[in-house]
């Protein structure tokens, strides 16, 4: 680093050399792909959405201005008019040297295909910045970009350097304060060479596993968890192409930069850059929404602030103490408190006795008396009348709150949501006047597909694209059809439901804060993980004799987690073909039931274990109760499906595990069946599923076992004597 | 100082095989014409830790390296020996002594080592952080004796891939991570919760293990209790102990996780988390905060913190486990480690010691060492190799980049390189050894010409 710092003043001159060649290009994607925006987005891109006070695009734009890029393509896809009618309108971003030029797609449904398009284009000519255009910063890119070109120089593989940031994970929910997942980074502290990127890591297992081959030329690698993505990326034009190349990438993240790190053919490698003291960040959910704008109150996005970017056009935003922004023409009573760290905007007016804290309330509001305001997002024009009460809500323009209404929080309200009279708005609730797009699609990579196109996709809302206001407003008045258990009497809007598993997940994102209990929940599920794990959690592939009963504790985890898949697949698949056609093919479901085997690499006993245990759920399920009619079900049973089984059971071994597999079923899942375990054992030996080698080599190997897992030895101890003397007799006869 | 060590001084080693036998334990193995063993004794003897226990596997090993102990060091030490059988492992060997354990910490070396780093260095980081175990770490003399020019062709080209993985913090005072490079196949598996705690971790494969170690006595001895199957202290017990740090914080964490910032839960919690943030950045990274923010508390468990102190560059760190490290490090010790040994060196920058005899136009390279009595004929050439006492060595021999032990024989014209040749040996004329080990009485017959061999007397069953 002191060397460079050395060399400085002719690189710079280096650098200033090649951007008069090149003139340094940006990207920006004026569309998330997302839909964590909705309902809002329906109506209005995202990147136009106030941050601040302040579309987010602006600060983007700003900040790419401020790095030297001197010309930005700005890739619009949902709400295309309103983003280019704003980059005319205020299209006077500075210096002439800076163009913004806009590319309209209606096709695109992911970032993948935006750059596709881009590049079919043919307008990027060098390096290029590809930034989100809801990004938020203040750092200096000259570093960044003279190491990129740097490494070009000496490897042209080297083809996007991305910036990182340190942010730590909160140890309880394992989220950032962004709101983002904890990602895992496995970084070479030498070249810092990215190796290793993961994201949506909590929902994967206990240990991290990272190749080996990393370490075989290089000494060290560092593993960061407590890293941040910001999103801006230094790409060579090599990126765009790859993207055309592989014509199923669709996120940056997901697809691209895993792709190039597990693409050993190619080579291309992406490299880092950590920023220490400046600010990046992007507004990728409503929790970072609400960090985001709490940081640029706090003034750590400096000079994009809210009393700077105010700064000649038309009123000025003044700050105050303690963080207080108020543009001059608030018109604020006497009574009324304005705390920490909030903005008033112009024009609004504020009643008698009302509290604001921490809060942002855009232009032209009216807010009445006896209000109280916390940590909440109010946009332009909002009413709201006397004694509303409002915590950690996002309320968007136009939107009316009559007398008492009480905004619980983590709210979303939409655009001109009306909620009625001292109606309570539960936590986590999200209002708009359009009706949600009743096609949901769990399925993500719909979702993006569905998000893309935004609201053109959703038959409701296809008028309002052109023209939203005009029709909006006829619309609303037309039908009065709201529900007033929804936004109160003379309310309205409609309610989003938020689908069943998406409900849990809301409070990870929302706008308010991680409430108190689930931070406790969490704490507990953390201690009952601990204690769970730790006796396991010991063992550790040792030496000699230790080995094998020791086992490592992640491969088991692991193998866990594989088995109770593998076993939920062939379940599943089993009863598919035992629900859909009444007299069922064999062979289809053998066929399945296969290729499953082979994706999971388990072997020919795993799949008679798990179709066994499937075969003695189905008895279950059949059940009239008493053991005896349990018996007579999984007799039914078995003996149905005997055909299939025994297709699995190919020699002894087979059977011992399956009989191995019984009896853990019989401990754990279906405790029904313990009482009458020697019954079943004998049903199977009946019907030739088994054969008396294969129970008494189990009855052998479980001789040396612990006491307690001798309960079914010793419950069948009569059964298998009686065998064993069977057997014996048999030889002597022969 | 309240430490008591432990030496494990092993007994004969399979790896070492022809070096050692019956009759030369692995500790006594010459270094430079002194047992490996000294170099460990006069190093904690330097650190005034005088009361050691010596654990030595198999009976006969233990009869003759104790009365070598009581020997040499009779006024200056005061040893224990204890012996363990020869399959104990070093876990075994921990446990056999186990009785013997007061102090509140153990500091266990192995008898094979050599360094030159200050046992008191460990102990103090031990004792300054709380530790339950702490690892001297150092970077393998691999680079040493490659850069100083191994001309001998020695093919240290082919790397047999890392030897540890070993995880570090981000102030590389904890240790979050261990594997011998063996255990990793294919993966390295690093424990989320350890990765979480952490934030960062570095991995190094650059490391060695020196197998000098402290621990909390009460801490390993549970472990050695509880889990009997545990025989090495390396590929076990300190594993074991890396993995279960984060495991008694479990029981601390409930309550004081909520004056982290991260509780987020009050209306100001916005307002601290950044300036949270940049605090963390500023200290030196979460697992301290954590593990000294949880001692406060009270009633909660002590964390089972595990410590590395890393060997600063420049010192010299080696373990005598093959007869690769045996060649290297006697070269080593008459070479640019010499400080260990003690000797100084001549203006020719060898050792010869004053009753050694050398005939006429006879060489003795730097780097070289020649032993009390022993004799060498006319027109030999010793290069950068150590010669034991009362040798008789005939005329025209060369010998390079070898070690030969004491009371060996060698007739007129052998030609030795790159190899060790044991004690009582005899070379008969014109033998030429390249690469080879030489085990202790054996008799090479003349003219015989050997290559990357393994010569040894057939043992008496």
């Amino acid at each position: 680093m002191a060397q460079k710092k050395g060399g400085g003043s002719a690189k710079v001159a280096d650098v200033a050399d090649i951007q008069a060649r090149d003139p340094l290009q940006a990207v920006l994607l004026a569309d998330s792909f997302t839909q964590r925006f909705r309902p809002i987005t329906l109506e209005r891109p995202k990147v136009l959405l106030p941050l601040v006070n302040v579309p987010m695009i602006k600060y983007t734009l700003l900040w790419l201005e401020s790095v030297g890029v001197e010309e930005v393509f700005v890739f619009c896809c949902a709400h295309a008019k309103q983003v280019t009618s704003y980059l005319e309108n205020n299209g006077s971003f500075g210096s002439p040297s800076f163009k913004v030029t806009a590319i309209e797609s209606n096709d695109s449904i992911s970032a993948g295909d935006a750059l596709r398009t881009i590049f079919e284009r043919g307008v990027i000519k060098g390096d290029f910045v590809l930034i989100s255009g809801d990004t938020v910063s203040n750092m200096s890119l000259t570093q960044a970009l003279q190491e990129h070109k740097e490494r070009r120089k000496k490897d042209p593989l080297a083809v996007m350097t991305m910036v990182i940031r340190q942010s730590k994970p909160s140890p309880i929910t394992n989220q950032t304060r962004l709101g983002n997942d904890e990602l895992v980074l496995v970084i070479d502290p030498e070249s810092s060479q990215l190796l290793y990127y993961e994201e949506k890591a909590q929902h994967s297992r206990g240990v991290v596993s990272i190749d080996r081959t990393f370490l075989a030329d290089r000494p060290a690698i560092c593993i960061y968890n407590d890293k941040q993505d910001c999103f801006i990326d230094i790409c060579s034009p090599e990126v765009l192409s790859l993207f055309t190349d592989n014509f199923d990438y669709q996120q940056l993240r997901r697809d691209f930069v895993k792709g190039l790190l597990m693409d050993e053919i190619l080579g291309y490698k992406i490299f880092t850059h950590e920023i220490h003291s400046s600010y990046a960040a992007r507004v990728d959910n409503f929790r970072s929404y609400d960090t985001i704008g709490k940081d640029i109150l706090q003034r750590w996005t400096y000079p994009l602030l809210p009393d700077v970017l105010s700064n000649g056009n038309g009123l000025q935003v003044k700050v105050n103490r303690q963080g207080v922004y108020k543009a001059s023409d608030v018109i604020q009573s006497r009574s009324a408190h304005i705390g920490p760290l909030s903005l008033v905007g112009e024009g609004t007016v504020i009643g008698d006795n009302s509290m604001i804290w921490n809060s942002v309330i855009g232009r032209g509001c009216t807010i009445g008396c006896n209000v109280s305001i916390e940590n909440c997002y109010i946009w332009d024009s909002v009413t709201i009348q006397d004694k509303c009460k409002l915590r950690h809500a996002v309320v968007c323009d136009g939107v009316v709150l009559k007398t008492g209404a009480v905004l619980e929080p983590g709210v979303i309200l939409s655009f001109k949501v009306i909620i009625g009279e001292g109606f309570v708005v539960p936590a986590y609730s999200k209002i708009s006047l359009m009706t949600q797009p009743t096609k949901q699609d769990s399925d993500e990579e719909l979702e993006y597909a569905d998000s893309s196109t935004g609201a053109i996709d959703s038959p409701s809302s296809t008028g309002m694209e052109n023209d939203s206001n005009g029709v909006f407003r006829s619309k609303s008045l037309d039908s009065p059809c709201w529900d007033a258990s929804e936004v109160g009497v003379s309310g309205a809007g409609y309610l989003w439901l938020v689908g069943e598993g998406a409900h849990e997940e809301e409070w990870r994102q929302s706008v308010a804060p991680v409430p108190a209990d689930k931070l406790k929940e969490f704490l507990r599920i953390h201690e009952d993980k601990k204690e769970v794990s730790s006796p396991t959690a010991n063992v550790n592939p040792t030496s000699g004799e230790s080995r094998h009963d020791s086992g490592s504790v992640d491969d088991d985890e692991d193998e866990k987690d594989d088995d109770a898949y593998f076993e939920r697949e062939v379940e599943e698949t089993f009863r598919r073909a035992v629900s859909d056609v009444p007299g069922v093919k064999l062979d289809n479901v053998i066929l399945e039931v296969n290729a499953l085997r082979l994706a999971y690499n388990m072997t020919v006993s795993d799949c008679a274990g798990a179709l066994f245990h499937t075969v003695l759920k189905l008895g279950v399920e059949s059940l009239s109760g008493t053991s005896r009619g349990l018996f007579l079900n999984a007799k039914e049973e078995i003996v149905k499906w005997k055909g299939l089984l025994k297709n699995y059971l190919q020699s002894e071994d087979d059977e011992v595990e399956v009989l191995l597999k019984f009896e853990e079923i019989c401990l754990e899942s279906l405790r029904e069946y313990s009482p009458i375990f020697c019954s079943i054992l004998q049903v199977l030996y009946d019907e030739e599923i088994v054969t008396e080698d294969a129970i008494l080599k189990w009855a052998s190997e479980k001789q040396g076992a612990d006491e307690s897992d001798k309960i079914f030895l010793k419950q069948c101890e009569g059964y298998i004597q009686t065998q064993k003397t069977a057997m014996f007799q048999t030889v002597t006869v022969s | 100082m309240d430490f008591q060590v432990v030496v494990l001084a092993g007994g004969t080693s399979k790896n070492l095989i022809p070096l050692v036998s019956k009759d030369v334990p692995k500790a006594l193995l010459p270094v430079a014409n002194r047992p490996v063993l000294s170099y460990v004794l006069e190093l904690l003897e330097a650190s005034n830790l005088k009361d050691l226990i010596l654990v030595v596997e198999g009976q006969d090993a233990a009869l003759q390296i104790g009365s070598w102990v009581s020997g040499a060091y009779a006024d200056r030490l005061h040893v224990e020996v204890a012996t363990v059988s020869d399959d104990a492992g070093t876990a075994g060997g921990l446990r056999a002594v186990a009785h013997h354990l007061t102090a509140s910490d153990i500091l266990v070396v192995s008898g094979d080592l050599l360094c030159d780093v200050p046992p008191g260095a460990i102990a103090a980081a031990h004792r300054r952080q709380d530790a339950t175990m702490t690892a001297l770490l150092c970077v393998p003399p691999v680079s040493g004796p490659s850069e100083s020019g191994s001309a001998g062709g020695k093919d240290k080209a082919k790397k047999p891939g890392p030897q540890n993985i070993i995880g570090l913090d981000s102030s590389k005072q904890f240790l979050l991570f261990v594997a011998s490079g063996a255990e990793v196949e294919k993966d390295v598996r690093i424990q989320r919760s350890i990765l979480r705690a952490a934030g960062q971790m570095e991995i190094r494969a650059d490391l060695m293990d020196a197998h000098l170690y402290a621990f909390n006595r009460t801490v390993l001895l549970e472990v050695l209790n509880e889990k009997p199957t545990f025989q090495s202290i390396k590929l076990d017990v300190v594993p074991y102990l890396v993995r279960s740090q984060l495991k008694s914080e479990a029981l601390s964490s409930g309550e004081p996780l909520k004056e982290e910032g991260w509780n987020e839960n009050g209306t100001t919690q916005n307002n601290q988390s950044y300036i949270s943030e940049q605090h963390v950045i500023s200290t030196h990274g979460f697992l301290q905060q954590r593990l000294f923010g949880s001692n406060g508390l009270i009633g909660a468990p002590k964390m089972r913190k595990c410590c590395a102190y890393i060997a600063p560059k420049h010192k010299y760190c080696a373990r005598l486990n093959s007869i690769q490290a045996f060649s290297d490090i006697n070269r080593d010790v008459i070479g640019e480690a010499i400080h260990l040994t003690g000797y100084s060196l001549s203006s020719h920058n060898n050792i010869i010691h004053p009753t050694a005899e050398l005939g006429t136009k006879t060489t003795v390279g730097p780097h070289c060492m020649l032993g009390e009595g022993s004799q060498l004929g006319d027109k030999c050439s010793v290069k950068r190799s150590a010669i034991g006492r009362h040798c008789r060595i005939g005329s025209s021999v060369k010998i390079i980049n070898s070690v030969v032990m004491n009371h060996v024989t060698i007739e007129d014209g052998c030609l030795i390189q790159s190899s060790v040749v044991c004690s009582n040996v005899h070379l008969q004329e014109r033998v030429i050894l390249k690469d080879c080990q030489v085990g202790a009485g054996y008799v090479v017959s003349a003219g015989s010409q050997h290559k990357a061999d393994s010569l040894a007397r057939k043992e008496k069953a």
